[in-house]
């Protein structure tokens, strides 16, 4: 049973459907992140369970209860906002002590849960500066103080770490990470940053236009990802569509026109409707020598040839679209030069 | 080059000359010591700045000024705040209609106002004077309220708002614990700007005002057109001092830029 579901959900705005039958579920005590490029719903899907927004349709659910309509000064989540939006006429202290007070808390328990949040995101010693006295990266972690105290049945960070330099943004997030799993809080986690959703999270629900396109483990993702939309997003840029597939014993069958292709059965072409073979520009081979007759080849001319240091990056025309190929030599292929394009069997996830 | 610069220093003090020069003389004029309004003054008398006691109406148009610049304020604040609020805060239909008529009380003259107002708060509705005298102030008030007010929400981050939310507060208490704080300046200054400009206003009040009832500007006006000593002066030097004072105010507050902005 999760803690939070997102029930065929639909939020519009200005008359424009943003989601449209969303589901998203979260269980206790899990980091989710939500990745995509702007646009994709990821920050309205945040804002609607923050309680910011409103869904036209559907239902969501948090911890048994029916919180579609509860307003957000009720649902007791945390929300950690890109701009901090700290309070500019309040010290540190008072801006954390902000929701305690609401709270109506006697004022010895406000100081003593104040100074211990404080303590967990090293702030101790700063409570009586003033937010314009504090750096970016502290900034932030007098927000994330600020909704942690309150003790939030949910945390949600929208693109908390956009808006610092890249040094802190990386032990930021380990700081956050250490937090969550100390504190065992469940937390929905939004950024268009692939190193920092995969490096934190527990999960990481892919987003495109509205839709979550896969939501898996980091490394689930990484090594098989489910989608065309996916395997591009992380790094795949040979695609091959094919026409046939069949399935045998312990291998995958696949024609692409007069050429037979084979893939091996694993995790990442389960799936029986995904029909596009996809590889990473290091995952595929070239030679020089004649092999027509074996599998998974293709013909092809060089294009362009750029040199990457460790390697050379290989632009390969075929009789089914150009090809990134990224090879260790000596001596390079030069343009216009024929050459076998080979799609190792082992190599390929099949995705939709 | 440097020429260039001379004639733009003296083209300077020439604009400055023209600017402050009646200042000087009106200051100047007011410590005659004859009956006469005369430029160089005579001689030194204070005689005209206790005149202004003297003659009854002076002291009790003043207090019937403050009082309606001040009510007026109030009543401007409690339209003019929720209106800047809502036009900053949120996006709907008709935004920009709503935001031309909320200022058009300062596009429209004075006259024509005044005249409009005349014929239907008194004529047509017959309001008592001092209520049509109070509706014409709020009315001029409300454009600088909604306008300073409104300037200062718009570097203003709702996200602020949310974070207040998010940890419980209702709306209500949000904008008065969140919102309210941090455009304080913005109204210290709305109140004042819309307090000077009722404070001096001559157009409204000249059709508003009516049998005893009367603002000092328009005091002032009627004393004028009757005598011609200096006391006039000696008010205007007490005025343009209030002027300043309140000028410095918002200032130290927020700093003149305010006015320019936009």
């Amino acid at each position: 049973m999760s803690l939070l579901t997102l029930d065929h959900i639909s939020v519009a705005y200005d008359n424009q459907l943003i989601l449209k039958d969303f589901n998203l579920s979260i269980e206790q005590g899990q980091l989710v992140s939500l990745l995509g490029p702007s646009g994709c719903g990821k920050t309205t899907t945040l804002r609607l369970i923050a309680g910011f927004l409103v869904a036209k349709d559907g239902k969501f659910m948090f911890g048994g209860k029916d919180y579609t309509r509860v307003p957000v000064n009720k649902r007791n989540f945390g929300f950690v906002f890109q701009s901090y939006a700290l309070f500019p006429h309040l010290s540190v202290f008072e801006n954390v002590a902000f929701g305690l007070r609401l709270r109506k808390m006697k004022e010895d328990e406000v100081k003593r849960r104040v100074l211990r949040i404080l303590e967990v995101v090293s702030l101790a010693g700063f409570e009586k500066r003033f937010p314009r006295e504090l750096s970016g990266g502290q900034r932030q972690r007098v927000a994330i103080a600020r909704a942690l105290v309150i003790e939030p049945d949910l945390l949600l960070f929208d693109e908390p770490l956009s808006n610092l330099d890249a040094n802190l943004r990386v032990s930021m997030r380990v700081e956050i990470r250490r937090i969550q799993q100390e504190l065992g809080i469940t937390t929905v986690y939004v950024s268009h940053d692939q190193e920092e959703c995969f490096s934190i999270s527990d999960r990481v629900a892919i987003m495109n236009q509205g839709n979550i396109e896969q939501l898996d483990a980091p490394s689930t993702i990484f090594r098989y990802p489910a989608t065309e939309y996916v395997a591009r997003f992380i790094g795949f840029q040979n695609f091959l569509h094919f026409s046939e597939r069949q399935d045998t014993d312990g291998e995958i069958e696949l024609t692409l026109g007069s050429q037979k292709f084979k893939a091996i059965k694993h995790q990442g072409t389960s799936h029986p409707d995904a029909r596009k073979g996809a590889f990473r520009p290091d995952d595929l081979a070239l030679t020089e020598q004649e092999n027509r007759l074996t599998d998974n080849v293709l013909p092809g001319i060089i294009k362009v040839s750029t040199y990457l240091g460790r390697s050379y990056q290989y632009a390969v025309e075929t009789e089914y679209g150009e090809f990134t190929v990224n090879q260790e030599m000596d001596t390079p292929y030069l343009s216009g030069q024929r050459i076998n394009l080979i799609f190792p069997k082992e190599k390929m996830v099949l995705v939709e | 080059m440097r020429n260039k610069h001379i004639g733009l220093g003296l083209f300077s003090l020439l604009v400055y000359i023209f600017l402050l020069g009646p200042l000087l003389i009106i200051s100047a004029t007011s410590f005659e010591p004859g009956t006469v309004l005369k430029f160089p003054p005579s001689g030194f008398s204070l005689q005209w700045y206790q005149n202004i006691f003297k003659v009854e109406l002076f002291p009790q148009t003043f207090k019937t000024s403050i009082v309606i610049s001040l009510l007026g304020n109030l009543l401007a604040l409690l339209l003019g705040v929720p209106a800047a609020y809502a036009l900053s805060r949120f996006s709907f239909r008709g935004k920009d209609t709503l935001n031309a008529i909320f200022l058009s009380p300062v596009l429209i003259p004075g006259i024509v106002l005044g005249f409009t107002m005349l014929k239907y708060l008194i004529v047509v509705y017959h309001l008592p004077i001092y209520t049509g005298l109070l509706i014409g102030h709020t009315v001029i008030m409300l454009p600088f309220i909604i306008r300073v007010i409104g300037s200062s929400l718009s570097s203003f981050d709702f996200a602020i708002e949310e974070a207040a939310l998010s940890l419980g507060a209702g709306p209500l208490r949000t904008f008065f614990k969140v919102v309210l704080p941090n455009i304080r300046s913005g109204i210290i200054a709305a109140v004042l700007i819309a307090f000077l400009e009722s404070f001096n206003n001559v157009d409204i009040s000249l059709f508003m005002t009516g049998p005893g009832i009367s603002t000092l500007p328009i005091q002032m006006l009627t004393y004028v057109e009757n005598y011609f000593d200096p006391t006039i002066a000696a008010i205007s030097m007490l005025l343009m001092i209030l002027t300043a004072v309140l000028m410095f105010v918002i200032e130290r507050l927020m700093g003149l830029s305010y006015f320019t902005k936009r």
